[in-house]
C-alpha cells in the first residue's frame, strides 16, 4: 500500500462532511445571527439549514452514484456502492423529518446545538453504514451514542429527561465495552479489523472458545443498540425520559443504522459461523443465539406493551417487539431477508417517527403522553388522528399498509430460505403469534382517540401547518409503500444485488 | 376483451367516494366550529350522505354496464387487467370477473345503496359513517374480482377494517365486547388463511388463484408441496390437509360455519342496522365466495378426503340454526341465525359436489346444477336478508329502537302496505315457489340429492324449522290483536315504497325468471365443475 489517497478519501466521505458542515454553520449563525430572535425564527432557520445540508449530501450521494457504482477505500474501511447510498438517503431524509417535527417544540433554548447534534449523529451513521472495518464501525457508533446520549438529556426543565439520558448512557457505556472485548477477540483471532478477512480467518471453526466469546460479545453489544431482550432495559425509559422528536430519532433512524451493521457484521464478518437456528437442524454458531434473542424481544416486547399506560413507553415496548421480527431476518440471513430486514426497517423507521410526531403534538398541547391523555383526539385533531391511525395500524401490520407488506415480505423470506425442512417455522409462527397479541395494544390506542369523549375542558389542538404537511407526507409515503412495495423493494434488491456480484 | 381497467375504475371509485366525503365533511365541521351556527352540522351531514348515495349508485350503474358487456354463457374470466406489481415475490395485479364474481359485484353494488338507504338518519360523525360504508364497498369490490392472493387479501382485510370500526362505534349496547369478538375471530381466521397461503407459495412460487387451481387440476400440486414442504419429514398430503384447513378457518369463519359462527348473533345484534345489511348481505358472500374460488378448485382432493365431516358440519348449520333463531326474541338476532341456516345450504353445495366417484355426464349436469344453486342461493340470500334487514330498520325508526318479537302485534290493521311488502320479504327467505328463495334452495337440493342423499335428507328438517320460525315473526308481529301501544304506527311512506319497490320486483323477477341470472352464471358453474379433479 503506497500512502493514502486523500482525495478519494475526501471523494468518498463527502456526503458526511457537508452534513458536519452544515451543523457548523446552523450552530455558529444560531449563535451569532439570530442570537436574538424567538426560538421559532431560531428553529425555522436551523432547519433550513440542515434541510438545505442534507439535500446537498443527497445530491452527493447521487452524483458519486453516476460515477463509479462501487468503490472502496482501504479494503473496505471505506466504501461507496448503490446499497450504502441507499441507506445514506433514507437517514438523511430520517433526519430531516425528525427536524421538521422538532420545530414546534419548546423544550429547548439551545437549538442550534439540538441541530447540530441530530447532524452529528446523522454523519455517525452514514459512516457506520458505509464500512466493513470493526475500527470504523465502533468510532462512528460511538459518535452516533454520545450524540443520542445528550438528545436524550436535552430537555433541561424534566428530570425524568435527566435520569433517562443517564440510564442510557450507562447501558450504552456497558454494551461499548461489550462490543470493543468482542472485536478485540476478533482482531486476535484473524489479525486484521475487516470482516471479510475475519469471516476468512474464523470460518468452520464454531467450537473455538474465543471465537464462541466473540460472538456472544458482539451479539450483546449490537443487542443493547436495537433494544432487543435481555438488554432492552435502557428503551423505555429513554424513550419515555426523551423528548419526543429525540425519541423519533432514537427509535427511527438509528434503529435503521444499527440493524444494517448488525446485519452486516453477522452476515459477512461471521460468515462460516452462522450454525443453524432451525427446530430439527440446530447447529451451534450466532444464528440460535440471535434466535433466542429475537424470540425473547417477540414475546417480552409485545406482551410488555400490553401493560402500558405511557404512549411512548408503548412505543418503547412495540419497539422491542419490532427488533425481534428483524432479528429473525437475520436468523436466516439469505439475500432474500436481507432486502426483507432493510424494507422493514426502512418502512418501520418512516412510521415510528409519524407515530412519535402526534405524540410530540399531543404532548406539546396536554402536558402528557398518558392514554388518557389521548382521548378523544379524533375530535381535538381530526387531522393527527387520521395519520396515528394509519401509523399504527402499519406497526400492527394490518393491510393495505407498508408495515403488513413488510412481514409478509419478511416471514415469507425467513420461511423460503429453508423450504425444504421449514425449520424456521417455529420462529415465524411465533412471531404471527405475537403480531396478533400487539394488534391489541396498538388497538387500545386507536380506541382512545377514536371512541372515547374528549374531557369537557378540551379546545381543539392547535397544531402548525408544517406539521400537518410532514405528518400526512409520512401517512402517505407508508399507504403508497403498502400498495405499491416495489417502489422501494426495487431500490433494494437492485442495491443488493449490484453489491454481490 | 376491453383495454380500459373497467374493474380497477369500479374498485376505485367508492374509494374516491370515501376521501371525498372524509375531506368535504371535515373541512364542514372545522368550519362550524369556527362559526358556531346551528344548522352547519346539518347541511354537511346531508352533504355527506348524498355524496355517499350518488357514488354508491354510480358504482352500480357502473356494474349495470358490466353486466350488460359481459358475454354470458362463457366460463371464462372476463375484463381482465394484469400487470406486474412485485416481481420479487412474483406477484402480479390481476383482476377479471366470471359470472360468479360479476354476480357478487352486482350484489355488493345493489347491497351498498340499500344499506345507505337504511342508515340515512344515523346519529353522530355522520361523514365519517358514510366513508367508512363506501371504504368497505371498495374492499367488497377488490375481493371479488381480484384474483391473486395478495391482492385478494389486502382487500379482504381492507373490508375488516371499516366493518369493525362501523360495529365499534355506532353499535348498539353491547357493541365493544361485538366488535371485538368480531374482529379477533375473523383476524385468526385471516391468520391462518395467510399462512396457507404463505405455504402454497413457497411450494408452487406463486400466489395466482388460476394458476394454482391449475396446478391441482394437473396433479402437481401435491409433488410440489411434497417437495418444497417436507416439515419434519412429513409426507406431502399431510402437509397439504394442514394448508387446507388452515384455508378453510379463514372462509368457515367468515360465511360462518358452525362451530365456528358464535361471533355473528352478536355482531349482527349489536351492529347498526345499515351496517348489519353490509354484513350479512355482502361480507357473509366473501366468505362463500373463498369457497367456490379458492377452496374448491385448489384443493378439491382434500375436501374428498374430509367429506364427510364437512357435510356433517354443513348438515349442523343447516339443522341447528334455526332451532338457535327459534330461541330468540330480538328480531335481528333470529335474521342473523336464519342467515346462517341460508348459507348452510351453499355450504353444503360445495361440499357434495366436490365428491362423488365417476365422471358420467349425468352426475356433471347434477354437480353444475348444484354450483348454479350456491351462486343463485349467495346473490338471493343477500337481496333477501338485506331487505328484511332494512324492515327491520323501519321498524327501528318508528319504535324507536324496539325490535323484539314481542313488543309489537297487529300491526297488519295500521300498517297494511309494510306488513304486505315485509311478508313478501319473509316468505322469500322460507323459499316459497315463485319467490327468489326458493330457486336457489331448490337447485342446491335437486343437484346435491343423488351426490348426498343422507345429507340433503336431513337438510330438509332445516328447511321446515326456517319456515316455522319466519312464519312466528309474521304472526306475532304483523296479526293478532292490535297492541294499543303502537296503534299509531305509520305505514310506508310513498317514498319508502318507491325505494323498497325495485328490491321486491327484483324478488319477483328471480323467482318468475331465473334465466336472467343463471345464464350468467351457468358457464362458471360448468367451467368449475370441469376443473374439479378427484
Amino acid at each position: 500500500m503506497t500512502g493514502t489517497s486523500y482525495r478519494e478519501l475526501l471523494l468518498l466521505a463527502l456526503p458526511q462532511t457537508v452534513v458536519v458542515l452544515a451543523g457548523l454553520i446552523a450552530l455558529a449563525l444560531d449563535l451569532s445571527l439570530f442570537r436574538n430572535s424567538t426560538n421559532r425564527v431560531r428553529f425555522s432557520a436551523g432547519a433550513a439549514i440542515a434541510c438545505a445540508g442534507s439535500l446537498a449530501a443527497g445530491c452527493c450521494i447521487l452524483l458519486s452514484q453516476t460515477h463509479g457504482a462501487i468503490q472502496t477505500f482501504q479494503n473496505g474501511m471505506l466504501l461507496s456502492n448503490p446499497l450504502t447510498h441507499l441507506i445514506q438517503i433514507a437517514l438523511l431524509l430520517l433526519a430531516v423529518l425528525t427536524i421538521l417535527l422538532s420545530i414546534d417544540s419548546t423544550f429547548t433554548d439551545h437549538i442550534g446545538e439540538y441541530i447540530l447534534l441530530i447532524l452529528l449523529a446523522t454523519a455517525g451513521m452514514m459512516f457506520l453504514v458505509s464500512t466493513e472495518d470493526l475500527l470504523l464501525i465502533f468510532v462512528s457508533l460511538e459518535l452516533l451514542s454520545l450524540c443520542l446520549y445528550v438528545l436524550t438529556g436535552f430537555n433541561k426543565h424534566s428530570v425524568h429527561s435527566a435520569e433517562a439520558a443517564l440510564k442510557y448512557f450507562l447501558f450504552g457505556g456497558m454494551s461499548a465495552a461489550f462490543l470493543l472485548f468482542g472485536f478485540s477477540y476478533l482482531y486476535g483471532l484473524s489479525g486484521s479489523t475487516n470482516l471479510v478477512r475475519i469471516a476468512a480467518a474464523t470460518e468452520g471453526s464454531v467450537m473455538d472458545p474465543l471465537l464462541m466469546v466473540a460472538i456472544v460479545m458482539t451479539v450483546t453489544g449490537f443487542g443493547f443498540k436495537v433494544a432487543a431482550v435481555p438488554f432492552h432495559l435502557w428503551s423505555p425509559d429513554a424513550y419515555e425520559g426523551a423528548p419526543a422528536p429525540a425519541a423519533a430519532f432514537i427509535a427511527s433512524a438509528s434503529k435503521v443504522a444499527s440493524f444494517f451493521i448488525f446485519a452486516q457484521v453477522m452476515v459477512l464478518g461471521f460468515a462460516g459461523t452462522a450454525g443453524n437456528a432451525g427446530w430439527n437442524v440446530r447447529a451451534p454458531g450466532w444464528a440460535p443465539l440471535v434466535a433466542v434473542v429475537a424470540a425473547l424481544s417477540l414475546v417480552l416486547g409485545n406482551v410488555a406493551a400490553l401493560a402500558q399506560k405511557s404512549v411512548k413507553r408503548l412505543l418503547a415496548y412495540s419497539a422491542i417487539a419490532h427488533a425481534g421480527y428483524m432479528l429473525l431476518a437475520i436468523v436466516s440471513h439469505t439475500q432474500q431477508s436481507i432486502a426483507a430486514l432493510l424494507y422493514y426497517v426502512l418502512t418501520y423507521a418512516l412510521t415510528t417517527i409519524g407515530a412519535f410526531g402526534v405524540v410530540a403534538v399531543v404532548e406539546h398541547q396536554t402536558g402528557g403522553d398518558k392514554l388518557s391523555d389521548f382521548a378523544g383526539l379524533s375530535r381535538r385533531a381530526p387531522l393527527p388522528s387520521m395519520c396515528m391511525l394509519v401509523f399504527l395500524l402499519s406497526l400492527a401490520g394490518i393491510p393495505p399498509l407498508a408495515g403488513f407488506f413488510g412481514k409478509f415480505y419478511l416471514f415469507s423470506a425467513a420461511l423460503a430460505g429453508t423450504t425444504a425442512s421449514l425449520s424456521l417455522l417455529w420462529l415465524v409462527i411465533l412471531a404471527v403469534a405475537m403480531s396478533a397479541v400487539s394488534l391489541y395494544y396498538y388497538l387500545q390506542v386507536l380506541k382512545r382517540i377514536y371512541v372515547e369523549q374528549p374531557p369537557a375542558d378540551a379546545a381543539p389542538i392547535q397544531i402548525s401547518i408544517l406539521s400537518q404537511i410532514v405528518l400526512c407526507l409520512i401517512a402517505a409515503i407508508i399507504i403508497l409503500l403498502g400498495c405499491a412495495p416495489n417502489l422501494l423493494l426495487r431500490l433494494i434488491q437492485n442495491a443488493l444485488n449490484a453489491i454481490i456480484a | 376483451m376491453t383495454t380500459f381497467p373497467l374493474l380497477t375504475l369500479l374498485t376505485f371509485l367508492p374509494l374516491v367516494g370515501a376521501l371525498l366525503i372524509l375531506v368535504t365533511g371535515q373541512a364542514a365541521s372545522a368550519s362550524s366550529d369556527r362559526l358556531v351556527r346551528r344548522d352547519r352540522p346539518e347541511r354537511s351531514h346531508a352533504h355527506a350522505r348524498a355524496l355517499a348515495m350518488g357514488f354508491s349508485l354510480a358504482a352500480l350503474l357502473l356494474t349495470l354496464g358490466l353486466w350488460h358487456a359481459f358475454r354470458s354463457g362463457s366460463g371464462a374470466m372476463q375484463f381482465q387487467e394484469q400487470h406486474a406489481w412485485i416481481p420479487s415475490l412474483n406477484i402480479q395485479y390481476r383482476l377479471g370477473v366470471d359470472g360468479l364474481g360479476l354476480l357478487m359485484v352486482l350484489l355488493s353494488a345493489i347491497v351498498v345503496p340499500i344499506a345507505i338507504a337504511a342508515s340515512w338518519r344515523v346519529k353522530g360523525r355522520v361523514p365519517l359513517y358514510f366513508s367508512l360504508v363506501l371504504l368497505l364497498q371498495a374492499g367488497l369490490f377488490g375481493t371479488f374480482t381480484a384474483l391473486n392472493f395478495f391482492h385478494w387479501f389486502l382487500f379482504w382485510e381492507l373490508s375488516l377494517i371499516p366493518a369493525f370500526f362501523l360495529i365499534r362505534l355506532w353499535g348498539g349496547a353491547q357493541r365493544a365486547s361485538a366488535a371485538t369478538q368480531f374482529f379477533v375471530y375473523t383476524m385468526v381466521g385471516s391468520v391462518a388463511l395467510l399462512l396457507a397461503f404463505l405455504g402454497l407459495f413457497l411450494a408452487t412460487g406463486s400466489f395466482d388463484f388460476i394458476d394454482l387451481a391449475a396446478l391441482a387440476h394437473n396433479g402437481q400440486l401435491l409433488p410440489a408441496i411434497t417437495q418444497n414442504l417436507g416439515w419434519h419429514g412429513m409426507a406431502g398430503d399431510r402437509v397439504a390437509l394442514i394448508l387446507f384447513f388452515a384455508a378453510l378457518l379463514g372462509f368457515a369463519v367468515k360465511v360462518p360455519m358452525m362451530p365456528f359462527h358464535t361471533w355473528l348473533p352478536a355482531a349482527y345484534a349489536e351492529a347498526p342496522t345499515g351496517t348489519t345489511i353490509l354484513l350479512t348481505g355482502a361480507m357473509s358472500k366473501m366468505g362463500v365466495y373463498g369457497f367456490l374460488r379458492i377452496l374448491l378448485p385448489i384443493f378439491s382432493q382434500q375436501i374428498l378426503w374430509m367429506r364427510k365431516p364437512l357435510l356433517v358440519l354443513a348438515v349442523a348449520t343447516i339443522v341447528f340454526s334455526p332451532w338457535a333463531a327459534f330461541a330468540q326474541k330480538d328480531l335481528k338476532r333470529i335474521f342473523a341465525y336464519s342467515s346462517v341456516n341460508h348459507l348452510g345450504y351453499c355450504l353444503l353445495g360445495i361440499f357434495a359436489v366436490a365428491g362423488s366417484s365417476g365422471d358420467s355426464p349425468m352426475l356433471l349436469t347434477q354437480r353444475a346444477a348444484a354450483l348454479d344453486g350456491v351462486i343463485l342461493q349467495m346473490f338471493n340470500h343477500g337481496l333477501t336478508a338485506s331487505v328484511l334487514f332494512w324492515f327491520v330498520a323501519l321498524i327501528e325508526k318508528r319504535s324507536n329502537g324496539l325490535r323484539g318479537i314481542n313488543d309489537f302485534g297487529g300491526l297488519r290493521k295500521v300498517a297494511p302496505v309494510f306488513c304486505g311488502l315485509m311478508g313478501i320479504a319473509l316468505f322469500s327467505s322460507l323459499g316459497l315457489p315463485g319467490l327468489n328463495g326458493f330457486i336457489g334452495e331448490f337447485l342446491i337440493l335437486k343437484g346435491v340429492f343423488p351426490l348426498a342423499p343422507w345429507a340433503t335428507a336431513i337438510s330438509l328438517f332445516g328447511l321446515l324449522v326456517t319456515a316455522i320460525v319466519l312464519l312466528t315473526v309474521l304472526q306475532r308481529v304483523f296479526s293478532g290483536p292490535l297492541n294499543p301501544r303502537w296503534s299509531g304506527f305509520a305505514d310506508l311512506t310513498l317514498r319508502e315504497t318507491v325505494v323498497l319497490a325495485p328490491a321486491i320486483a327484483l324478488m319477483f323477477l328471480l323467482g318468475l325468471y331465473p334465466q336472467v341470472v343463471l345464464g350468467v352464471i351457468n358457464g362458471t358453474a360448468l367451467a368449475v365443475t370441469a376443473q374439479l379433479k378427484f
